[in-house]
C-alpha cells in the first residue's frame, strides 16, 4: 500500500525510519495515556468529573 | 482565601438559541422543499433561485452552520463558563462572534440560491465569506481561549478540550480547503488552487474532518457537560472520557479519503483512509457508551424527562452513525453505498438523531433555567420526542431500501453481458415511493421541530427576563511546587489551555500532512496524458455555469472501474484527466447518471430540448428544468481574467489564446448554433423570436446553453482512442 510513496522517497536517505518513527509516537503516546489514566488516583478523577456538578467545590489545591 | 464575585453572560446563550431555533426551522423547511422536489421535479419552475442545485447547498449550510453552527455557540457559551467559573472573556468579542455569524448565514442565505458556489461541498460559500469565517472563527477562539486564561477553576474539564480542539480543527481545515484565487476582487467568483485529484482528497480531507470537528467533537463537548447536568450525576468514566479524546482526534483526521474510494485517488491514500475509519469505531463506541452509561441507575428518569429521551436518541444516533461510518469505508461495502441514498440515510441519521435531538435536549433544558421558570408543556415535549423520533425512521429506512435497491439495479447483468436496467432511469422510478416516504419522515421530523418552537415561546413569554447570573468563586492562586509535587503529565496538561491546544494541533495535523502533502507533492500519484488539454474558453465558461447551477450535487463525474459502470457510461476514470479541473466535479451523490463520459453521446439538440424540458427527451426524468440557461445571455466580460488566473494556478494557456478567447467563443458557439439548426422545430421556432425580437434580440451563440452544451460535449472525450491515434 505505501509502494506508491516509497518510490519516489527512497531518495531521502533514511527514509525507512521514518514509518517506524511514526508508528512508535502512536504508540508510545497512547501506552504513556493509558498508563497514565490507569494510574490517576481516584479522588482526583472524582474531583474532576463533579465539575460540570456545580458542587461549589473549588479545586484550586489541585 | 478572597472569593471573587463575577456573573455569568446569560443573553449571549439566550440570543445563540433564538438563532438555533430560528435557522433550524429555515434549513429544515428548505430540505423538506428538496424532498418535494424529487416527486414534483418542477415545483419551482423557471425560478433560477429556487432550483434544486441552488438550495441543495443552502439546505446542508443552513442546517449545518446556521442550525448546529449556532447551538454549538449557544452550548459552548452556556458551559465554558460555569466549567470555568468565569464570564466570558469580552462581551465584545461574544456580540461580534454572534452578529458576525449570523450575517455570514444571512449572506449564504442571498447568495447561495443566486448561485454563486464553489461547489465544494459544504465550502460552498465563495471567497469573501470564506475570509468573513475565518475572522469570525478566531473571535470565537480567542474568546474562548481568553476565559481559560482567566479561569478560576484550576483544571480544563474534557468538554473545554473538545471546544478546543473544535477550534483550531475547524480553523485549519477551513483555510486550507478555501485557498481559492478569486477572478477580481470586485466579483464573487474564484478557482480552487487545487486541481483535480488534489482538489477532492483536500475537499474530502475538510468534508470528513467537518463532520467529525463541526458536527462530532463539539457536540460530544456538549454532550460531556450537559448529560451529566441533565442526570444530575458526574460521566460514566472520566478516565474513558480522556482516551477517548484523544483517540477520537488522533484518528479522526486521518479518514477523509474513504469519501473516495474507487475512484482515481491513489490507492495508497484511500486504503490509508479505510484503515483509520475502521479504527474510528472505538474512540466512537468508546464515547456512545460512556455517554450512556452516564444513565446508570438513572433510566427511571429517562421515563419521564424529555430532556433525557432525547438525549439518550442522539447518543444512540451517534452510535449507530458511527458503527455505519465504518461500514461504508470498506472498500466492498461502499461499492454499494456510494453514491447512491444509503449516504444520504447516513448523514441523516447523524444529523436528525445526534444533532438535533442532542440540541433539542440541551434547548428543553436550557430554556427554563435561563428564563428561571418551569417548561410550558410536558406533554408537548413528549409530543415532540415521539413524533421526532418516527420522522428519523421514516427517514432513515426508505432511505436505506432506496439506496440498496438502486445500487443492486444498476450492477444488475443479463446473462448476454448487457445491463438489466441499460436506462438509468428505470432505477430512479423504481424508488420514488421511498422518496414519498422520505418526505413524509421529514414533514414529521419538521412538524416537531414547530411544536419546540411554539413550546419554547410559550415558556418564554411565562418566563422572566434573562439577567446575567451571579456566581463566585476563589482566584486561582499561584501554582505552588508543592502543590503540583507527583503530579501526572496529564494533569499538568489540564492545567495548560496553551500547551494543550498546542498537543490537539499536533495530534490532528499529523494524518493531514501525511496524506496531502505526499498527493501535491509527489508528481507520478497523477499520471499526466499527454491528450488531455485545457477547455476552450467557451468550455470554461459553461462549466462555471455548471458549477453555478449546483449540478454537481446530482451528477458525479467519476466513473468507478466496475464492468457495471464501464458498461454503463464508458471507460473508467483516470486521474490524469482531472489535471485543469479548478475545481474538481466529481460529485458524491447520482440522483441522475454520470456525467464524465457524456461528451459526444447525444446530439446538441438533445442537451438543448433536454435542458428546456427534460421529461419531454427523458419521460420520467425528475430533472428540473433549465429555462433560464435557454434565455440568458453568455456573460462574457471577465473569461480573459478567468484564463488569466487559470495559468497562474499552472493551466497552460498561452497569451494567444487568451487574447482570441472572445473571436474564439463566438466560433465555437456558431459552430453549435449550426448544430442545433439540424431539429427543424429549432429552427423554425428560433427564426420566429428572432424575426419578433427586434435590436435586443441575443443570438443563440452568445447564451448560455451554448456554453452548457460546448463543456458538457467535451466532458471526458480527452482520452478518445481514436483522437488519440489521428
Amino acid at each position: 500500500m505505501l509502494k506508491f510513496v516509497k518510490n519516489h522517497m527512497d531518495s531521502i536517505a533514511g527514509i525507512e525510519i521514518y514509518p517506524i518513527i511514526s508508528l512508535l509516537i502512536f504508540f508510545i503516546f497512547f501506552v504513556v495515556l493509558f498508563w497514565w489514566v490507569v494510574t490517576a488516583k481516584k479522588d482526583y478523577i472524582n474531583t474532576v468529573s463533579n465539575i460540570p456538578l456545580d458542587n461549589n467545590q473549588n479545586h484550586t489545591e489541585l | 482565601m478572597e472569593v471573587q464575585q463575577f456573573y455569568y453572560d446569560n443573553k449571549i446563550v439566550k440570543n445563540f438559541l433564538y438563532a438555533t431555533m430560528l435557522w433550524g426551522v429555515v434549513g429544515m423547511l428548505v430540505g423538506l422543499l428538496l424532498a418535494f422536489m424529487f416527486l414534483f421535479p418542477n415545483l419551482t419552475d423557471g425560478i433560477s433561485w429556487l432550483s434544486f442545485g441552488r438550495l441543495r447547498p443552502l439546505h446542508t449550510n443552513a442546517v449545518i452552520f446556521a442550525f448546529v453552527g449556532n447551538a454549538i455557540f449557544a452550548g459552548v457559551y452556556y458551559s465554558t463558563q460555569r466549567l470555568l467559573k468565569a464570564r466570558m472573556y469580552s462581551d465584545l468579542l461574544s456580540k461580534i462572534n454572534f452578529w458576525g455569524w449570523q450575517l455570514i448565514i444571512v449572506g449564504a442565505a442571498i447568495t447561495l440560491p443566486l448561485g454563486f458556489s464553489t461547489s465544494k461541498e459544504y465550502a460552498e460559500l465563495e471567497w469573501p465569506f470564506d475570509i468573513a469565517i475565518a475572522l469570525i472563527w478566531v473571535v470565537f477562539g480567542a474568546n474562548l481561549i481568553g476565559t481559560m486564561i482567566k479561569r478560576r477553576q484550576r483544571h480544563l474539564y474534557v468538554a473545554i478540550w473538545f471546544y478546543i480542539a473544535t477550534f483550531v480543527t475547524v480553523a485549519v481545515l477551513h483555510i486550507f480547503n478555501s485557498l481559492e484565487l478569486p477572478v477580481s476582487f470586485t466579483g464573487m467568483k474564484s478557482y480552487s488552487v487545487y486541481a483535480g485529484v488534489q482538489d477532492a482528497l483536500v475537499q474530502w480531507w475538510y468534508g470528513h474532518n467537518a463532520v467529525a470537528f463541526f458536527l462530532t467533537t463539539p457536540f460530544l463537548g456538549l454532550m460531556y457537560y450537559f448529560v451529566p447536568k441533565a442526570a444530575n450525576r458526574p460521566v460514566y468514566s472520566y478516565r474513558l472520557s480522556i482516551v477517548h479524546f484523544w483517540s477520537l482526534i488522533f484518528i479522526y483526521i486521518w479518514a477523509g479519503p474513504h469519501h473516495l474510494l474507487y475512484t482515481a485517488l491513489p490507492e495508497w491514500a484511500q486504503n490509508l483512509g479505510v484503515a483509520f475509519s475502521v479504527m474510528l469505531l472505538m474512540p466512537s463506541w468508546g464515547g456512545m457508551i460512556n455517554g450512556l452509561l452516564t444513565l446508570r441507575g438513572a433510566w427511571d428518569k429517562v421515563r419521564t424527562d424529555p430532556v433525557l429521551k432525547f438525549m439518550v436518541v442522539a447518543i444512540t444516533g451517534y452510535g449507530m452513525a458511527t458503527f455505519e461510518g465504518p461500514m461504508l469505508s470498506l472498500k466492498n461495502v461502499n461499492a454499494i453505498g456510494h453514491f447512491t441514498d444509503w449516504i444520504i440515510a447516513h448523514v441523516h441519521v447523524g444529523a436528525l438523531a445526534w444533532n438535533g435531538f442532542l440540541t433539542f435536549g440541551m434547548i428543553y433544558w436550557l430554556v427554563p433555567r435561563l428564563f428561571k421558570t418551569k417548561l410550558f408543556s410536558l406533554g408537548l415535549a413528549n409530543f415532540h420526542f415521539w413524533i421526532g423520533t418516527l420522522g428519523i425512521i421514516m427517514y432513515a429506512l426508505p432511505m436505506y431500501v432506496a439506496g440498496f435497491t438502486q445500487a443492486s439495479m444498476w450492477k444488475q447483468f443479463n446473462p448476454d453481458g448487457t445491463l438489466v436496467y441499460g436506462n438509468f432511469l428505470e432505477t430512479v422510478t423504481e424508488i420514488m415511493p421511498m422518496y414519498w416516504m422520505r418526505a413524509i419522515g421529514g414533514t414529521l421530523y419538521l412538524t416537531g421541530m414547530l411544536v419546540l418552537v411554539y413550546n419554547i415561546i410559550v415558556t418564554i413569554k411565562n418566563g422572566s427576563k434573562v439577567t446575567d447570573e451571579l456566581a463566585e468563586a476563589a482566584a486561582l492562586q499561584n501554582v505552588s511546587k508543592s502543590r503540583v509535587g507527583g503530579e501526572g503529565w496529564h494533569t499538568w496538561l489540564e492545567r495548560k489551555p496553551i500547551k494543550l491546544t498546542i498537543y490537539a494541533t499536533i495530534a490532528i495535523l499529523i494524518g493531514g500532512i501525511v496524506q496531502i502533502v505526499p498527493t501535491i507533492m509527489v508528481k507520478s500519484n497523477i499520471p499526466t496524458i499527454s491528450s488531455v488539454k485545457p477547455y476552450t474558453p467557451l468550455e470554461l465558461e459553461g462549466r462555471d455555469i455548471y458549477i453555478r447551477e449546483g449540478c454537481v450535487g446530482c451528477h458525479s463525474q467519476m466513473v468507478r472501474p466496475f464492468r457495471s459502470e464501464v458498461e454503463r457510461y464508458g471507460d473508467y476514470s483516470k486521474a490524469g484527466e482531472f489535471v485543469y479541473d479548478h475545481p474538481f466535479l466529481w460529485g458524491s451523490k447520482r440522483t441522475g447518471p454520470d456525467l464524465h463520459r457524456i461528451g459526444g453521446k447525444y446530439s446538441d439538440n438533445w442537451h438543448f430540448n433536454h435542458m428546456y424540458d427534460p421529461q419531454s427527451t427523458s419521460s420520467g426524468s425528475i430533472m428540473p428544468s433549465y429555462k433560464w440557461m435557454i434565455l440568458n445571455e453568455l456573460d462574457k466580460s471577465s473569461t480573459e481574467a478567468k484564463m488569466e488566473v487559470m495559468v497562474t494556478l499552472g493551466v497552460p494557456y498561452t497569451e494567444e489564446e487568451i487574447a482570441n478567447a472572445q473571436q474564439h467563443m463566438l466560433d465555437q458557439g456558431t459552430q453549435i448554433e449550426k448544430n442545433l439548426y439540424a431539429d427543424p422545430d429549432f429552427a423554425s421556432t428560433y427564426e420566429a423570436d428572432k424575426a419578433a425580437g427586434g435590436e435586443d434580440f441575443v443570438e443563440m451563440r452568445n447564451r448560455e446553453i451554448v456554453a452548457i452544451i460546448a463543456y458538457l460535449q467535451r466532458l471526458g472525450t480527452d482520452i478518445n482512442v481514436a483522437d488519440l491515434e489521428e
